[in-house]
């Protein structure tokens, strides 16, 4: 199945209806979002789907499927299933210095700030994703292949730095195979398939972070030497990061701290930061959004180094507190999944109910298409959701820590240092998790 | 990790850190936490308003009586309690008096739920039933825990 031309294009043909229908209930449905299909689908649904389930259990599998840069490629191809020859496109190049995640990194800071308008305004939701699909098909005219999905887009972003937790990858099964075979028709693309579109050269390929899952190399390598494995979950994360890959350290830093601060804003009782975060007053806004940036950029990738630094000052273990910044940067990332699988559980058992109504009156216009329109709000699992929260984020910690300690292991087989590298990290890693705990639970 | 090979001479202290580790963890899990006092009455007037209830915070203790006054001060408003399953609506202008005993330990977010604007999913309070049982466990658990990794990983034999 995964080998047909038709499977990704018929799975986003499939996505985009659903799709299609949240935008337009969003540009023309209710403005209440609790009862617009909009908001109920995309941030409800949606959101709870793709990270308690598909990123934590697939990794980039969402990619598969998205319909976001589906009318871009089809454009791009001249077709949705098959191309026809020539792609339309200028195909350029992506600029080297923007070949990192730091687009991706502002794009989700800028969503992050108006996210109280973009979770409870469906006109705003469905403008984001007009112009996510808009900036996507552009790219896909002037640039090649999916320059906005591996570049741009701040969905993408944490979606790959999270799916190298995930128990799932894609790999070619022995890559000497690659080295010998001239053709590499994964890269250049052949009658069965196109070049991959994620500008991956899959013999090199040892982490999930760039690969979209597009099984377009599935189809064309002719040495069958492509392969989707089960793996032991995180297996990308001790692994050396090539090159400085500050920019990746900050994705895990920004989302760390996102995950700390949505559920203060969203679920704490402070009203007024919530008003401001919703842009009640302007300067209330620019309050938060001075404080959310400080936090995201400063405080906290500060606090972050200062562990990293701490911890190899007192080992020497013979690491710049750059490089070892880039490579401890993965500890974060088990507990940062952790906590927003931790806040989109609790979000979706709060709300998962309004998913009832609106599928039956997706515009809030009084239709009953499956006779759920009047089903009321229930949370569910109100009682027992904070001891699963709770058993979330130790799970996390306890995976994060690991984490630091095989990266601090591959630094110093002997392991003699390990402890002092680590230990300001794990410091770190459990303050954060505390902060979580007391959050949700204190 | 790393395919460590088998080292017979580290066992004992190893050994001997888990038991120690399992009585620990054995400890935060079960130890009973006392109630501090003997049962209270708390008259409570609890105000919703766009998009906010004021207190926002309540802290009671397990046992105790929560008698409430609830009043809204603008639209219809509701009040919603996470554990408890109580539900009521109030009208502007009118108030709804409801009592329950505080016997769930923990924190209880009370919500809105009656649709009442942009904001209103986000209309929360907080109820905390005190002693708070899980995040102390939950937090001291994370520490024990932590704590045992990185010793365990000092006690690694150099290879
Ligand atoms: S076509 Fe297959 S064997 Fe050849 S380089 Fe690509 S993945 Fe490797
Ligand atoms: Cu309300």
């Amino acid at each position: 199945m995964l080998l047909s031309r038709a499977f990704q294009p018929v799975a986003m043909l499939i996505l985009l209806a659903p799709f299609v229908l949240a935008v337009m209930a969003g540009l023309l449905g209710t403005s209440a979002g609790n009862r617009n299909f909009g908001i109920v689908f995309v941030w409800i649904v949606w959101w709870a789907v793709l990270m308690v389930l598909l990123v934590p259990g697939l990794g980039r599998v969402w990619c598969t499927v998205c319909p976001i840069p589906a009318p871009g490629e089809w454009v791009q191809r001249r077709g949705i299933i098959g191309g026809a020859g020539r792609l339309r496109t200028r195909g350029l190049r992506w600029p080297r210095r923007l070949r990192n995640m730091w687009l991706q990194n502002a794009g989700f800071l800028v969503l992050a700030l108006f996210s109280m308008v973009i979770l409870t305004r469906p006109s705003v939701s469905a403008g984001v994703f007009v112009g996510l699909i808009g900036v996507a098909v552009g790219m896909s005219l002037l640039f090649e292949k999916r320059t906005f999905c591996r570049y741009v887009c701040p969905i993408g972003g944490f979606i790959g730095l999270y799916s190298m937790a995930a128990p799932v990858e894609l790999r070619v099964r022995d890559a000497q195979v690659c080295v010998d075979h001239r053709e590499k028709d994964c890269i250049t693309g052949n009658d069965r398939g196109y070049g991959c579109p994620w500008m991956v050269y899959p013999g090199k390929l040892d982490r999930n972070l760039d690969c979209g899952l597009c099984t377009e190399c599935l189809k064309t390598c002719t040495m069958d030497n492509v392969v989707i494995n089960l793996r032991r979950p995180g297996a990308d994360l001790a692994k050396p990061v090539r090159g400085n890959r500050i920019d990746e350290a900050f994705k895990a830093l920004i989302m760390l701290a996102c995950s700390i601060i949505y559920p203060a804003v969203l679920f704490g009782p402070w009203a007024t930061v919530k008003e401001w975060a919703a842009i009640e007053s302007f300067g209330g806004w620019l309050i938060y959004a001075a404080a959310f940036l400080i936090a995201t950029l400063v405080v906290i990738p500060g606090l972050f180094w200062l562990a990293v630094a701490g911890g190899q000052r007192s080992c020497a273990g013979g690491l710049t507190v750059r490089r070892a910044f880039n490579e401890y940067s993965h500890a974060l990332i088990p507990l940062g999944l952790a906590a927003w699988v931790t806040f989109s559980v609790g979000f979706a058992l709060t709300n998962g109910s309004y998913a009832l109504a609106a599928i039956s009156d997706p515009f809030g216009w009084g239709w009953d298409v499956f006779g759920t329109r009047d089903v009321g709000w229930t949370p569910y699992l109100s009682g027992a959701a904070p001891t699963i929260q709770a058993a979330i984020l130790i799970g996390g910690l306890l995976f994060s820590i690991r984490t630091s300690l095989r990266v601090g292991l591959r630094h110093d087989p002997s392991g003699e240092t390990t402890l002092a590298a680590t230990a300001p990290i794990a410091a770190f890693l459990l303050a954060s998790t505390l902060a979580l705990l007391w959050l949700y639970l204190g | 990790m790393s395919q460590a090979a088998p080292v017979p001479a580290q066992r004992r202290p190893i050994t001997a850190g888990r038991a120690i580790l399992l009585v620990l963890i054995v400890g935060v899990l079960l130890v009973p936490i006392p109630g501090f006092r003997t049962p209270q009455t708390h008259n409570i007037v609890i105000d919703a308003s766009q998009f906010e209830f004021s207190p926002a915070r309540l802290t009671v203790n397990r046992g105790d009586i929560v008698q409430v006054t609830l009043t809204a001060s603008d639209v219809v408003h509701g009040f919603f309690l996470d554990g408890y399953g109580i539900d009521f609506r109030v009208e502007p202008g009118t108030s709804q008096e409801f009592t329950f005993t505080a016997d769930r330990s923990g924190k209880f977010r009370y919500r809105c739920s009656v649709a009442c604007g942009a904001l209103h999913p986000f209309m929360i309070g907080e109820l905390v039933v005190g002693p708070n049982e899980l995040v102390w466990r939950a937090s001291a658990l994370a520490a024990v825990a932590v704590g045992a990794m990185l010793l365990h990983a000092r006690k690694r034999p150099s290879a």
